[in-house]
């Protein structure tokens, strides 16, 4: 009995395997059986949630996309692809993507690059270090309520402290809100600001597991940090890097709390991202089949723009 | 790194220069360090200061820097105006309870993808795993119209329920319990433990740190959370502090050190989150990135 354990153990193979052994042929099967049982007792409440919350909605989506509903979100008729060519057909929806680009490129590059520059400056041990990195994770608490609701204050033309700043530096009041030139960039600044914490978190642990001796050796060779960190230190950091472009560019996709209560998709329209214009079509137009459509049109960007760079930049990408 | 091998030794002056330059870097470090570090600090710090102006200080024009004493008064009249204790306590059993509840069905399911073996286990860790892909624009409007067919607007399963699951807590504590010592749940097997067993007494307490990580990160991003908060709770006394705090915006036109005095006091419990539980969330965050 021993040594057939020893055995089996060596084969690595598992334990319902060896109760089977021991009983013989068909208890194995009720052994194994028991045990697929227990993964779905562990997996149930999981998975009814997922079902309900996900994967029900999901399909849902698709059905309302092709319905109009009344307001309280019940089907009145079938419309077909009627939502879809509407949308496909109305300017304000170009309008919308064209903006949501706008904002993904204002908001995505600043912040990785900014937050690589904190981390780069903050990920050696020197005295203090601790409390500089505790001040750059801060924004991670900041919530979307609050973090706009400052900046709403900062951004005020008469009393905001920004064009305070500006006014001692002997510069123009700005209107960071209302004008239509400015008000993308205004809320790129906040979101750059809130989602600083969370990329330096990631991108100071990213440069955290490359080991030490790479740097030391970078030090000995007197290579320039320029240098050091293009030719080097980058490549090693690529993983951290495609993880958090990743997750910025749905994240910028998903964006909504700063657009309700700095702009209102306003002025002109210039910051109606698509969310944005989710939420008015469903939440305040009650017209749940329009929203549909356009939340689905909206996933299958991401989903596009997510597979493209799997499968174009993910090459790059530098794997230990 | 093929470059140690260009190592040569210098000659005593070039030493002495890099030593210079290396202190020169350092204060350059540090004083870059102290700028950024302010940029990043100002909006907190100007809402600390701008709560403690009086109405008076806030009319004024240009606007005052700092406070000219520290004034309690908008914290009183913030109070006062807004029920901002009964947001406070919403959000605390919102975040409270998903978190509680994301910790049970996250770790069971972990447990079930990292420790037994079962047919298309792939499959449906492939499938936990897409639903990550899944933008919550494309669920949000049907879950709004279960909800509501629930009569369950306004209450606080309408803000909990749906967020009961999480694949990426599924996800993040399945890395950290494969690295647990597998000996050690195959000896108990050996004596005859039931998975509940092994899972209860073995996994849960070894796997502690990971249920921290899990926690914070699940707590500060519910408490954080705006847009569901927003649709699901029309009653004042069932809004959530994000949802909350806006409000004090409309309430009153322009006293913008009111609304300040209100986000300072429900900013504090997330700032103190973090300051005690930065290290579980960086080792939450990091081990999706670097690892996943």
């Amino acid at each position: 009995m021993e040594t057939g354990q020893e055995v089996l153990k060596s084969k690595n193979v598992r334990y319902h395997a060896q109760a089977g052994q021991r009983a013989g042929g068909t208890s194995m099967s009720i052994a194994a059986l028991k045990e697929e049982l227990a993964a779905y007792v562990f997996l149930a409440p999981s998975l009814v949630l997922f079902g309900i919350f996900i994967f029900y909605p999901m399909l849902q989506s698709i059905y309302l996309s092709l319905h109009v509903t009344d307001p309280q979100g019940r089907v009145a008729r079938f419309v077909g692809l009627q939502n879809y060519t509407g949308l496909f057909a109305s300017p304000l929806f170009y309008e919308s993507l064209k903006v949501t680009g706008q904002f993904i490129l204002y908001t995505v590059p600043t912040t990785i690059v900014l937050a690589l520059l904190l981390a780069v400056l903050t990920h050696h041990s020197l005295p203090g270090i601790r409390g500089f990195q505790l001040i750059f994770s801060l924004p991670v608490a900041v919530s979307v309520g609050t973090a706009a609701v400052i900046w709403l204050q900062l951004f005020h033309p008469n009393v905001g402290m920004l064009n305070r700043f500006l006014g001692l530096a002997g510069a123009d009041p700005v209107f960071w809100l209302s004008d239509p030139q400015k008000a993308m960039i205004s809320v790129s600044i906040v979101t750059v600001w809130m989602n600083l914490g969370f990329v330096y978190i990631v991108l100071l642990g990213g440069l955290k597991a490359i080991p030490d001796d790479i740097f030391d050796s970078l030090a000995v060779d007197g290579a320039g940090p320029l240098r050091a960190y293009g030719k080097v230190i980058l490549p090693l950091l690529s993983p951290s890097l495609f993880f958090i472009a990743i997750v910025s560019v749905i994240g910028s996709f998903q964006a909504f709390g700063q657009f309700h209560i700095l702009t209102k998709g306003g002025p002109m329209n210039k910051t109606n991202v698509l969310v944005y214009q989710i939420y008015q079509d469903a939440f305040v137009n009650y017209r749940f089949g329009t929203g549909s459509a356009q939340a689905l049109v909206l996933f299958a960007v991401i989903l596009v723009l997510t597979v493209i760079q799997f499968r174009f930049v993910e090459r790059k990408v530098h794997y230990q | 790194m093929s470059m140690g091998a260009e190592f040569r030794p210098q000659p005593l002056r070039a030493a002495h220069t890099r030593r210079l330059q290396y202190h020169l870097s350092f204060w350059t470090r540090y004083l870059a360090l102290a700028v950024l570090a302010f940029a990043v600090l100002y909006p907190l710090i100007y809402t600390f200061l701008a709560s403690f102006m009086t109405a008076e200080e806030a009319g004024r024009f240009p606007p005052p820097v700092f406070p000219e004493n520290f004034y309690l008064g908008n914290f009183v009249t913030a109070l006062e105006l807004a029920p901002i204790p009964r947001f406070l306590w919403n959000s605390l059993i919102m975040a409270g309870a998903v978190m509680l509840g994301q910790l049970v069905t996250c770790s069971m399911a972990a447990y079930a993808f990292s420790f037994i073996r079962f047919r298309g286990k792939t499959v449906l860790f492939t499938a936990f795993l897409s639903t990550m892909m899944i933008p919550w624009e494309v669920t949000v409007i049907p879950n709004y119209l279960t909800i509501k067919a629930l009569g369950w607007m306004d209450s606080f399963p309408g803000l909990i329920v749906p967020f009961l699951a999480s694949a990426f807590g599924v996800f993040l504590l399945r890395q950290l319990f494969l690295q647990l010592p597998k000996e050690l749940m195959e000896a108990a097997r050996m004596d005859g433990c039931g998975h509940s067993r092994i899972f209860l007494q073995i996994v849960l307490p070894l796997g502690r740190p990971a249920l921290a990580t899990l926690g914070v990160y699940t707590f500060l991003n519910t408490w954080n959370s705006y847009l569901w908060p927003l649709l699901v709770t029309n009653r004042e006394e069932m809004r959530t502090v994000q949802i909350g705090i806006t409000m004090l915006q409309w309430e009153e036109s322009m006293s913008w050190n009111l609304v300040l005095s209100g986000v300072s006091m429900v900013l504090l419990p997330s700032l103190l989150i973090l300051v005690f539980g930065l290290k579980q969330l960086v080792r939450g965050i990091t081990a999706g990135a670097v690892k996943g």
